[in-house]
């Protein structure tokens, strides 16, 4: 039989960039100073300690080298002159719906995005019901006990809360971005979940983020008190329309003994954005941590969420999606860091590579020599389409002593042109079919998210391909 | 006008001529075998047809029902209804039996129009009862870590749900065991009727035991060399195909 080169593919890297002029009434204006983190903290009106955590962390940030040393050179051509760093208040565009791109109209309906909130997508309206919905989680919760609010207030109002536990999972000096993010950062969540409340909901940052600004140095604090149980979402599948290229957030988690925190995300970012995020939670004795992380789109993204294994018989996972498509670079992965007893962890990582799309999986599981019992299984499978593509694993497991176990396996696999052949002999499109291989790849694991979430990622794949396709 | 039609197709591999002036009707309601040694056209002729890209068209014309179907791409073909068994039909770990035909069924739909799966379900079941498949089978990822016989069983039903017009079978027969050969035969014994052309394309005529063809084309260096009735399979049975080699030369 003859064997055939999987077929070129033309890339539309174009779809969904579009950007609408903004006039705001708090713009910190271009480039980083303290006289922007003073403008920052006049604004918000923060505390002194506040002010002075930021002017350390800008000292932080300016002493750090880039880490190109191990990461992508790109990071290089980012201008921290030419950056935005606080910006808010924005006055409602002047745009209504019908100047809106016919293609971006299309975009939102084939997500299944609801009218009302396709306006505020678009840009054209600058708040949709969110407002209704947020509060509405919110009463539900606060019954509880459990306070959910934007960082800002939460800094203001539980200080005896924030102040214990910020910056304690992620250090400034954690790495330069981190130092960034601590000397700017506005927007993201902070969450109090009381001892042994287990919330119902999952609380979705979708909508209460909506109801401000998109943050671009989000900062999120989540505390599962004792026996605690949340669940926490972040992101929304919507291709996210953003002027500002640099999205650096820092997200901390804790979960104190017997507590279980998840935290999903799912983010479709525009292909000029890079998106630096440092993610870190605390597992203390018989916690749980599961972090789900779906990264679609963005010129690079670093992200390595990661669990510190604290106390005996914690658990941590992470379960990641990467879809690189021509001109991305997905650079993800997980680090768990075993520092108890019996405490296990579990990496499944799984990454698409599309056109000239790069994705990298990069691994760090560390087990001490004096701890006994621990446990960690690492699967990475990484998908090709197209002979361009790109992938790298990179696991560094560090284990040391006879009385823990290590096991990890990796996969590359391509969708081949005979798949792609055979599938569409039986009527689907070259799209529909490769969206469809690609489903199948990310099956096993995608049914272990919450439905919504699921499907939406079904949709974003399936939209995503069809514009991969000449 | 209920005919697939082929007209003198001529057909190139890597620059090498395969199929030369290669001309064949299909009247639907019949079956038609096409016999042949091999490294003569057989698979060539399945794969041209179904629009792979590896399979260059130099000339010559396939008609579906009066439609010109070169000018068609793969899935266009394929709603149009011709179907193609695989010799080797390919893996596609993750997406199970039942959501690949939900989605070819809903790719023969209209764009607002939604599939209805129960119906479908319905469907499914009883055709899938009909050809004496496990119902469990559906849920499987398709054709991954399938056995030769279970793709044979999985192509059976992809054609049973998809209705084609015309379906190649492309040596569909070939490693199949006893009790498999049955099964595939039964199946295309069920669908075979008024409503649809069935090309069997082997190089052996074990499959035509079970299944009784309208015709029997011998294929030789890449065009017909000779037709007949079904007793020119068991002539080839006995002969072997040398028989032929030998008057085709001769003529030559």
């Amino acid at each position: 039989m003859p064997t055939t080169e999987t077929p070129e593919i033309d890339i539309k890297t174009d779809i969904g960039d579009f950007m609408y002029p903004e006039n705001h009434t708090y713009d910190a204006g271009t480039g980083l100073s303290e006289k922007t983190i003073d403008y920052i903290c006049d604004v918000k009106k923060e505390d002194d300690w506040i002010r002075d955590f930021r002017k350390k962390a800008l000292k932080v940030f300016r002493d750090k080298p880039m880490p190109t040393h191990w990461a992508s050179g790109d990071l290089n051509t980012i201008d921290f002159d030419k950056i935005r760093y606080y910006l808010a208040g924005g006055q409602k565009p002047s745009k209504s719906w019908d100047d809106v791109p016919e293609d971006v109209k299309k975009t939102f309906e084939r997500l299944g995005i609801p009218e009302s909130e396709r306006k505020f997508l678009a840009g054209v309206e600058a708040q949709f019901d969110s407002e209704a919905a947020y509060s509405n989680i919110k009463e539900i919760v606060s019954k509880q006990g459990v306070i959910f609010v934007g960082s800002t207030e939460g800094l203001m109002k539980h200080p005896e809360i924030f102040r214990k536990f910020f910056g304690k999972v992620i250090p400034t000096s954690d790495n330069k971005f981190a130092a960034l993010n601590s000397a700017v950062f506005s927007g993201g969540s902070f969450i109090y979940v009381p001892p042994g409340v287990k919330v119902s909901h999952p609380l979705q940052a979708y909508f209460r983020i909506n109801a401000q600004n998109f943050g671009q140095f989000e900062r999120t604090l989540i505390i599962a008190d004792e026996g605690a149980e949340v669940t926490y979402m972040e992101g929304c599948t919507a291709p996210k329309f953003d002027t500002a290229t640099l999205h650096s957030a820092v997200v901390e988690l804790v979960a104190l003994k017997g507590a279980k925190i998840q935290y999903i995300t799912v983010q479709n970012w525009s292909s000029n954005v890079f998106n630096l995020v440092t993610k870190r939670a605390v597992a203390h004795e018989e916690a749980e941590v599961k972090w789900i992380d779906c990264n679609i789109g963005s010129r690079l993204t670093m992200k390595y969420p990661g669990v510190v294994l604290k106390g005996r018989k914690a658990r941590g996972e992470v379960l990641s999606i990467a879809l690189a498509n021509d001109g991305q670079h997905q650079d993800t992965g997980a680090k768990m860091v075993h520092a108890a007893d019996e405490t296990t962890s579990n990496i499944i990582s799984k990454s698409i590579s599309v056109g000239k799309g790069r994705s990298t999986y990069r691994g760090l599981v560390s087990m001490p020599k004096h701890l006994k019992g621990c446990k960690n299984n690492t699967e990475c499978d990484a998908l090709l389409i197209n002979t361009n593509s790109r992938t790298d694993t990179y696991p560094a497991i560090t284990t040391r002593g006879q009385k823990n176990s290590v096991q990890h396996e990796a996969s590359v696999s391509k969708v081949s042109a005979e798949q792609i052949f055979y599938m569409q002999q039986r009527g689907l499109s070259e799209g529909e079919a490769m969206s469809l291989s690609v489903n199948g790849f990310i099956n096993d694991l995608a049914k272990h998210f919450p439905m919504e979430y699921s499907v939406e990622l079904k949709r974003l794949i399936d939209l995503e391909m069809e514009g991969s396709v000449g | 006008m209920s005919t697939l039609e082929i007209k003198n197709l001529n057909v190139t591999v890597a620059e090498t001529e395969i199929l030369r002036d290669f001309s064949l009707t299909l009247p639907k309601g019949e079956v038609h075998a096409i016999m042949g040694p091999n490294g003569t056209g057989k698979s060539t002729l399945a794969k041209a047809l179904a629009g792979h890209p590896d399979y260059e068209v130099t000339s010559g014309e396939v008609l579906l029902d009066g439609e010109n179907v070169l000018e068609m791409e793969v899935d266009e073909r394929a709603r149009a209804g011709l179907f193609m068994a695989f010799q080797y039909p390919s893996e596609i770990p993750g997406v199970s039996i039942a959501n690949f035909l939900r989605a070819a069924r809903q790719a023969r739909l209209g764009e607002d129009e939604e599939l209805e799966v129960t119906k479908f379900y319905k469907e499914m079941y009883e055709k899938m009862d009909a050809l004496k498949i496990d119902r469990k089978f559906t849920s499987r990822s398709v054709n991954d870590g399938f056995s030769g016989g279970e793709k044979k069983r999985n192509e059976i039903l992809q054609m049973a749900m998809l209705e084609p017009k015309y379906a190649i079978m492309d040596e569909t027969d070939s490693g199949l065991d006893i009790d498999a050969l049955r099964i595939v035969s039964e199946g295309v014994n069920k669908l075979k009727g008024p409503h649809m052309g069935v090309l069997l394309i082997t190089h052996y005529q074990r499959i035509l035991n079970y299944i009784t063809p309208d015709q029997v084309h011998v294929m030789f260096d890449g065009r017909i060399v000779k037709s007949g009735g079904k007793e020119l399979a068991l002539e080839l049975e006995e002969k072997g195909y040398d028989w032929i080699k030998d008057e085709v030369a001769q003529t030559a």
